[in-house]
């Protein structure tokens, strides 16, 4: 264990992700040891139950949900770069991109940061926010402490105030939309403090 | 052959005489002939000079020199309210309560982030990372290669330390052990009376400076007018089981504890005959009431030695204290709270039991530099009428915790090892249904 060499060297292609993330060398390596904490039975992937073991993780409402974004496509193992690129994502926004003409959006982008959080709610990826899942989620977050009916208001209320075009569902542009002033950049970020 | 095999033997006798007489019998009789001081002394100014060797080296290669912070990423520390609040800020629609809004989301999804790349838990279950590096190996968590200078130090460290230190602490640990266990069994000899008392007394305390000898501990006891009293409980933080012997170089306790096998087991059996300790068998240890039952009693009898309990149930890393179990605040009697602060620079007392047994752990201990702690000992608390044993512990756990500058935390010192129970979800869900549809759903 520890920021060395050695560490370093155990990481696959350590330049790529890197530049794909934005994260330091040594930020990569406390992941790698944060990895390696979380993988009690040293298989070298993380799975469901690694992250549930995660008590803090365990008591947030929305904690399978986040767990379900690092299996994207009915996987169940994630390695440590796929571990470390889903991260990325709350990486802090850099102030001051160098703009290259074809570059592709920075994964800590602050229209990216906005796909993850409509993936939270779009479960089925059809680019809308159904009713229905507006609802699961809201049911995630309020477990029994409130009534069906309330949550039905709450869902139609939501939907009329930020549906534009009619179609009874939110999508990726009208969510925007609703967000636009909502200091994104900094809730859904996560600063190393060294 | 034979020449040289009564030279070794010679050598042996002479180095046994001269442990003895230079460590154990002055520790025997609590004597300092201020060895430890001057090594203690020696150690300091080299790990300074080390420190600034180190700083001179990071600064050419450009690190940045951090505070010693127990966590690597920035937390909000707001509530609940206060952070979905400032979320919903710059909303052309008024603030409403008792709404939904999409941005919601962000607080639940960044604090399930937080918690992957760091939690409370798991972070207090590891030994606490050090600021610069102590010359260990095995603390060498963020340092890279400095110097040749640094280098060679750091052999003769491991020199100094696995051949001459080790078989020096592991002769003293072995001959404190064998003393406590013999002197226990001749003092359970004698009938019930105060020289007994005085007699088992003084052996414990013996044995026990001679085992802190054999750590190089050098304990600062603060406080000593609170002292623990007969009849009374203490109750401190654990780190490792290292902390009994710390705790009882400066006075007597009477031991709760599983009954084990082998050496433990015998020495358990030779000190229960000179003094009553609580001892339970496994099976008798599920009995909640049984065991509150005996404690009582000892309690009530106010000759018996003061009953030392450590209420984490379970050894966390000297930088928090977790959850204190409510079953040793029900006894009733008065509580001796002590605080226990581990130096970690010199030695990291952690025993981390998933990691290293306790023999792996022992001789750990016995190859780091020294064991460098500091006690504090609290004014005794009552449990007050209207309070009850869960708050009650908490008070007492809030003292030690600001005593000892350590964190205080109400994760259960049990998620080590279990999950977590749903409660805690539920009570989130419930501060965020407040602010959705207000208190007492309308």
């Amino acid at each position: 264990m520890g920021c060395n060499g050695s560490t370093l060297a155990k990481i696959h292609n350590l330049d790529e992700l890197i530049l794909e993330t934005g994260f330091s060398s040594s930020h990569i390596c406390r992941l790698y040891d944060r990895f390696h904490a979380l993988d009690k039975d040293d298989k070298g992937s993380l799975n469901r139950s690694d992250f549930q073991n995660i008590s803090e993780l365990a008591v947030n409402p929305l904690g399978d949900r986040i767990i379900n974004a690092f299996f994207p496509d009915g996987m169940d193992l994630i390695d440590f770069n796929s571990f470390v690129r889903i991260l990325a994502r709350f990486r802090p926004v850099d102030q001051n991109p160098k703009k290259e003409p074809n570059a592709p959006e920075p994964i800590n982008s602050r229209v990216n940061k906005l796909k993850f959080a409509f993936q939270l709610y779009d479960q089925d990826k059809d680019g809308k926010i159904s009713k229905n899942e507006l609802l699961q989620v809201l049911r995630m977050m309020l477990g029994v402490q409130v009534t069906e009916e309330q949550l039905e208001s709450i869902t139609d209320r939501t939907i009329q105030e930020a549906d534009l075009d009619g179609d009874n569902a939110i999508s990726f542009k009208e969510f925007k939309k609703s967000l636009d002033k909502v200091d994104i950049e900094h809730k859904m970020s996560i600063r190393f403090l060294r | 052959m034979e020449d040289f095999g009564n030279i070794v033997c010679s050598a042996f006798i002479v180095w046994l005489t001269l442990v003895v007489g230079l460590i154990v019998l002055p520790a025997m009789f609590g004597i300092s002939l201020g060895i430890t001081e001057v090594y203690m002394k020696v150690l300091v100014k080299t790990l300074e000079w080390a420190t600034l060797r180190i700083q001179r080296g990071s600064k050419e290669q450009q690190k940045p020199t951090t505070l010693v912070s127990n966590g690597i990423i920035l937390r909000d520390d707001g509530s609940m309210e206060k952070e979905i609040t400032d979320l919903r800020k710059g909303r052309s629609k008024p603030q409403i309560n008792g709404e939904f809004e999409l941005s919601d989301i962000f607080y639940f999804s960044k604090k399930g982030f937080e918690s992957i790349v760091e939690d409370e838990v798991t972070h207090r279950f590891t030994s606490e990372e050090l600021v610069s590096w102590n010359l260990l190996t095995r603390s060498n968590n963020n340092f890279q290669y400095i110097s040749l200078r640094i280098s060679i130090i750091w052999v003769l460290g491991v020199c100094i330390r696995y051949c001459i230190l080790l078989p020096l602490r592991v002769t003293l640990a072995t001959i404190g052990l064998s003393w406590l266990v013999i002197g226990a069994s001749l003092v359970g000899l004698l009938p019930n009376s105060r020289v007994k008392n005085w007699l088992s007394e003084l052996v414990h305390l013996m044995c026990y400076r001679i085992c802190a000898r054999g750590l190089s501990a050098t304990i600062c006891y603060h406080n000593k007018e609170n002292r623990p009293m007969k009849g009374g409980i203490c109750v401190a933080n654990h780190t490792s089981p290292i902390d009994i012997v710390i705790l009882a170089n400066d006075g007597c306790y009477a031991m709760v504890g599983q009954v084990h096998g082998g050496l433990l087991g015998i020495i358990q059996r030779a000190i229960v005959k000179a003094c009553p300790h609580v001892w339970f068998e496994r099976s008798e240890m599920k009995d909640r009431s049984l065991v509150t039952k005996r404690l009582r009693n000892h309690v009530a009898d106010k000759t018996k030695l003061p009953i030392l309990i450590f209420p984490e149930g379970t050894c966390v890393n000297n930088t928090s204290v977790m959850m204190f179990k409510k079953g040793s605040f029900e006894i009733g009697g008065t509580i001796y709270p002590v605080a226990i602060k581990y130096d970690p620079r010199f030695g990291d007392a952690f025993w981390n039991s998933a990691k290293y047994n306790m023999v792996s752990y022992l001789i750990r201990m016995m190859t780091s530099w020294a064991i460098v702690c500091d006690v504090w000992y609290l004014p005794s608390m009552i449990r007050q009428e209207e309070e009850s044993a869960v708050q009650f512990a908490n008070r007492v756990k809030a003292a030690i915790a600001r005593q000892g500058g350590l964190v205080d935390l109400s994760w259960d010192g049990g998620l080590k090892r279990a999950k977590v129970k749903d409660t805690y979800k539920e009570e989130q869900q419930k501060s965020y249904s407040k602010m959705i549809v207000g208190d007492d759903s309308s």
